[in-house]
């Protein structure tokens, strides 16, 4: 194949060159990459490079089944085995390799065979027939092509025996080879790892293998494909410089010690390597010939990358693939279910590709490839080079477009995804409160009424309507936009806004969303005059109105952390004001059943005990919860107690676009469930792990990892950043992980974005956190010293002492309860 | 709002104790009616406090707006909206609120009751 490629260059290069060719073998030069293939489809025309005439019509003289027996370096002359005797300015040695056969006793018997040339094929074929079993030995790529042709000669049951531990130990690592190796048996192939066999028994002819470690292998036949030898026996006859371990020796011109002789392909020796693939046996012949032809050009080595189909499987390897840590980090994909194995190695700075095995699925090679050899700076997240984009392309839509219409969305009513979208599409509601009066969607609890509105935005979006996502009738504006424009003006009322940016008298929708923002940006006691009547009716009341018209009560507890005199205190309180007491969720104590009046008096006691406003009530932050951590578990890595009161304190009462809820754990068993929260931190070895947008209720989603390792005060700037980037962009009453859903780009995009400051916001955003941080004051202790406030906090106007007579309990357990919806 | 038919007109606070943009619940024997100050309109209201969606107490803690120039006041339980000015539901429920007429004399704000 070479010598017949070194022919086509020289010929397209120059017409002053006369060729004369010896060839052992009684073909033309054939494809021996897809010798295999011999045996499925092709004839060994098929396999032929070049047609009957080429040589002829090239003017070369073609002399087949006449090897070349003698070379004379003084006198410049070949003598052929046909006694042909020729002169040459320049003599190019292509013999190739033959098969590798080991010195192992038995060798000689009847039904072993090499695999390399048409003949040996021929002769396989022959003997295949009346053989039930084969073995080849030898795992490596040859090996495996003839175990697949031994396959499609009907061998029923085909063995590999390898001596190293894995298959194709050139290519591929140990995890690879057991991907492979599951994959070829599947298809009937039974490999034999770390086999070295001892003989072969049978008498004249083949009947089993035995190995030193003293099994055997009954087998009717066996392919030796056990390497390549170097056919270097011409040159080493005429006194070329030869290596004791096989192979002409060439210098990067190809010259071998004779300055007018050449060696190219399987026989020549660079380098101290022989280079066993067509590739850059392709690139010798272009060296030589361009040399001659009176160009400089030199071999510098080969990348050895390759890429096959390899019995039906991909396989390929490229670069340095078997480089390991300390000396780079490796990125691996293992699928044992589809049989797929992807390594990458990347330089440790994680600039540069270095190199890489695919096995299952090759796809990546190409652009593997190029990224390794033009030394590409790698993607921020280069996993995303075996894996491909994750996130991103469907993450802008992950939360509804991929839904089928038959999703419930709506499950007080019973409503489907389709349902809302065809009323949509076909009965032309263009808003939430059109969907909700023709399908009574979200007229329940109105907990799916943010999805309503994205599936409406999406289903106008699908029948080609621009569509902007604006607040309500009163603000033309998208809560992003709003927030930037109450900043700039300076607004602090809720009326001031709506006259400067708005219109007409508010809503519903707009009250609570512009009463958060201003929160959100101000951090002033949400109940000024003018903004009480714009809060939200929770937010109004600093309490959660609860079924039957009571209120419930829940004074923040950093990271779950109580003394027995506070707890006491809420006992004391309970029992006083008749409520009903109920650890939460979030590691504090709910006291619920209480009546608007004695709301003031309540907090009163409580806030004299040392306690404050839990801020259960407003979107904003709930509970850190935290493990016992370092301070009493044997397994806890740091004090995550500790760390979640201060993170609890820090962000407490800061407004955002929807409740968020945080978690410490103090070790990897992850007690504080981290990753089920909007933002939840991890302790390892080194510092925290940052984990965000994860979320618990209607879909749950675990968080993704943000950065690693973190030291307490970095941990703490990337969230003061991240929640100031969730606080300005993110949609009315949509949590973090929705957020990050909606995002195009992703948790790549908002890592680079908080981690690598890519918007360049973080300084601005650090310092606006600040503002809020140090404007915190406790709302229920201004609500109960502010006359005017606490005056709110009664049922009638025209009879402030009376509690409303219509909030009836039932008991149950011991404790009271609100009666069923009427 | 107010209706020369009315004959039972009863004090219900002053317009100070009023809240701006907002409901207060007047007690008036065993019932409960929701009066509104819409401030930004200058305009009362009156209704039933006691929401027909779930029969709470609870319309007087509502949120007020408006919906293409209709005044509106929203539960602050499920959020469902009714008019002001005639009970009627806006979220496409086929209940409604009960409306009383309002009147201001001297300061005071009377809601009236049909006998």
């Amino acid at each position: 194949m070479v010598g017949y490629k070194f022919c086509e260059k020289i010929i397209a290069k120059s017409d002053q060159f006369k060729l004369i060719i010896f060839g052992e073998e009684p073909r033309r030069a054939y494809d021996r990459v897809h010798l295999s293939e011999y045996f499925n489809q092709k004839t060994a025309d098929e396999l032929s490079l070049s047609t009957e005439s080429w040589y002829e019509e090239q003017g070369i003289t073609l002399y087949l089944n006449d090897p070349v027996k003698e070379i004379d370096l003084s006198n410049k002359t070949v003598h052929s085995h046909h006694h042909i005797t020729v002169n040459y300015d320049y003599l190019v040695i292509a013999t190739g390799s033959s098969a590798f056969v080991p010195d192992i006793p038995g060798i000689e018997k009847d039904g072993v065979f090499v695999y390399r040339t048409i003949e040996d094929l021929e002769m396989i074929k022959g003997y295949a027939a009346s053989a039930k079993n084969g073995a080849v030995m030898g795992g490596g790529l040859l090996g495996l092509e003839a175990a697949k042709a031994l396959i499609d000669l009907g061998i029923k049951e085909t063995h590999i025996i390898e001596f190293a531990p894995r298959l194709m130990p050139r290519q591929i690592d140990s995890a690879g080879s057991e991907i492979l190796r599951s994959r070829l048996q599947a298809m009937g192939l039974h490999t034999h790892l770390n086999k070295s066999t001892a003989c072969i028994a049978g008498d004249h002819q083949i009947n089993a293998l035995k190995f030193n470690d003293d099994t055997e292998l009954p087998v009717d036949m066996l392919v030796i494909s056990a390497g390549i030898r170097p056919r270097d026996e011409l040159a080493r006859l005429c006194g070329l410089e030869v290596s004791s371990r096989g192979g002409i020796i060439v210098n990067e011109k190809m010259e071998t010690s004779d300055p007018h002789v050449f060696a190219i392909g399987e026989c020549a020796l660079f380098n101290q390597t022989i280079y066993g693939l067509i590739a850059p046996g392709y690139e010798m012949a272009e060296i030589v010939a361009a040399n001659l032809c009176g160009s400089d050009k030199l071999f510098t080595g080969f990348d050895m990358s390759t890429k096959l189909k390899l019995i039906g499987i991909d396989v390929a390897s490229f670069g340095d693939n078997f480089i390991t840590e300390p000396d780079c980090r490796s990125i691996i994909f293992e699928d044992t279910h589809k049989g797929i194995y992807k390594r990458i190695n990347i330089s440790n700075d994680g600039q540069y590709l270095l190199g890489g095995i695919l096995i299952g699925d090759a796809a990546a090679y190409n652009m593997l490839l190029q990224t390794t050899s033009n030394r590409i700076i790698l993607p921020p997240n280069p996993e995303d080079l075996i894996l491909g984009q994750r996130g991103s392309d469907t993450a802008g839509s992950a939360g509804i477009t991929t839904l089928p219409d038959s999703a419930l969305i709506c499950s007080c009513e019973g409503i489907t995804k389709g349902t809302i979208c065809n009323a949509v599409t076909e009965e032309g509601c263009e808003t939430v409160d059109a969907i909700k009066k023709c399908t009574k969607a979200g007229t329940g609890c109105g907990g799916c009424v943010p999805m309503m509105k994205d599936l409406m935005v999406y289903a106008l979006k699908s029948t080609g309507k621009y569509v902007r996502n604006v607040i309500c009738e009163h603000f033309n504006y998208s809560r992003q936009e709003l927030y930037d424009l109450i900043h700039i003006h300076e607004l602090k009322s809720y009326d001031e806004v709506l006259d400067t940016l708005g219109k007409n008298d508010g809503c519903e929708i707009c009250k609570p969303l512009v009463s958060s923002l201003l929160a959100s940006l101000w951090n002033e006691m949400i109940l000024k005059k003018g903004n009480d009547t714009a809060q939200d009716s929770n937010d109004r009341f600093l309490a959660n109105i609860q079924k039957g018209g009571s209120y419930s009560v829940v004074p923040r507890i950093p990271g779950g952390e109580i003394t027995p005199e506070k707890l006491i205190v809420i006992g004391q309180v309970a029992k006083k004001y008749n409520l009903y007491t109920k650890i939460t969720g979030g590691q504090r104590i709910d006291l619920f059943g209480a009546h608007l009046n004695d709301l003031p008096f309540i907090w009163e006691e409580l806030i004299a005990a040392g306690f404050e406003s839990g801020h259960a009530y407003g979107k904003g932050l709930r509970t850190v919860k935290s493990c016992v951590g370092s301070t009493w578990c044997r397994f806890g890595l740091h004090d995550s107690v500790s760390f979640a009161i201060r993170i609890e304190e820090r962000y407490r009462g800061i407004r955002a676009p929807h409740k968020f809820k945080s978690a410490v754990s103090g070790c990897i068993r992850e007690c504080a469930e981290a990753q089920s929260k909007d933002f939840g931190i991890i302790a390892t070895e080194k510092g925290w792990n940052l984990y965000v947008c994860g979320n618990g209720g209607s879909k749950p989603q675990h968080a993704h990892l943000l950065a690693s390792d973190l030291d307490s005060d970095t941990c703490i700037s990337y969230i003061d950043r991240f929640l100031m980037f969730y606080i300005r962009t993110a949609d009315p009453l949509t949590r973090t992980a929705t957020w990050l859903n909606k995002m195009e780009g992703g948790i790549d995009y908002l890592r680079n974005v908080i981690v690598n400051d890519s918007l360049g916001m973080s300084a601005q955003w650090e310092a606006e956190i600040l503002v809020l941080i140090a404007a915190y004051k406790c709302e229920w202790k201004e609500a109960i010293e502010n006359p005017a406030i606490r005056k709110r906090f009664t049922h009638f106007v025209n009879a402030p002492d009376e509690k409303d007579p219509s909030i009836t309990f039932v008991e149950m357990r011991g404790q009271k309860k609100t009666p069923e919806w009427t | 709002m107010t209706t020369e038919q009315t004959n039972n007109w009863i004090p219900a606070c002053r317009i100070e104790d009023a809240v701006e943009n907002g409901g207060v619940c007047v007690k008036h024997g065993e019932e409960q009616i929701a009066l509104f100050y819409f401030t930004r309109r200058n305009e009362w209201y009156a209704t039933q406090n006691e929401c027909p969606h779930r029969k709470q107490m609870a319309i007087s803690r509502g949120m007020i707006g408006t919906t293409d120039d209709e005044p509106k006041v929203a539960c602050p339980f499920h959020k469902k909206t009714f008019s002001l000015s005639t009970g009627e539901c806006l979220s496409g429920d086929e209940c409604a609120l009960k409306t009383y007429p309002v009147k201001i004399e001297n300061g005071t704000v009377y809601i009236g009751l049909n006998q």
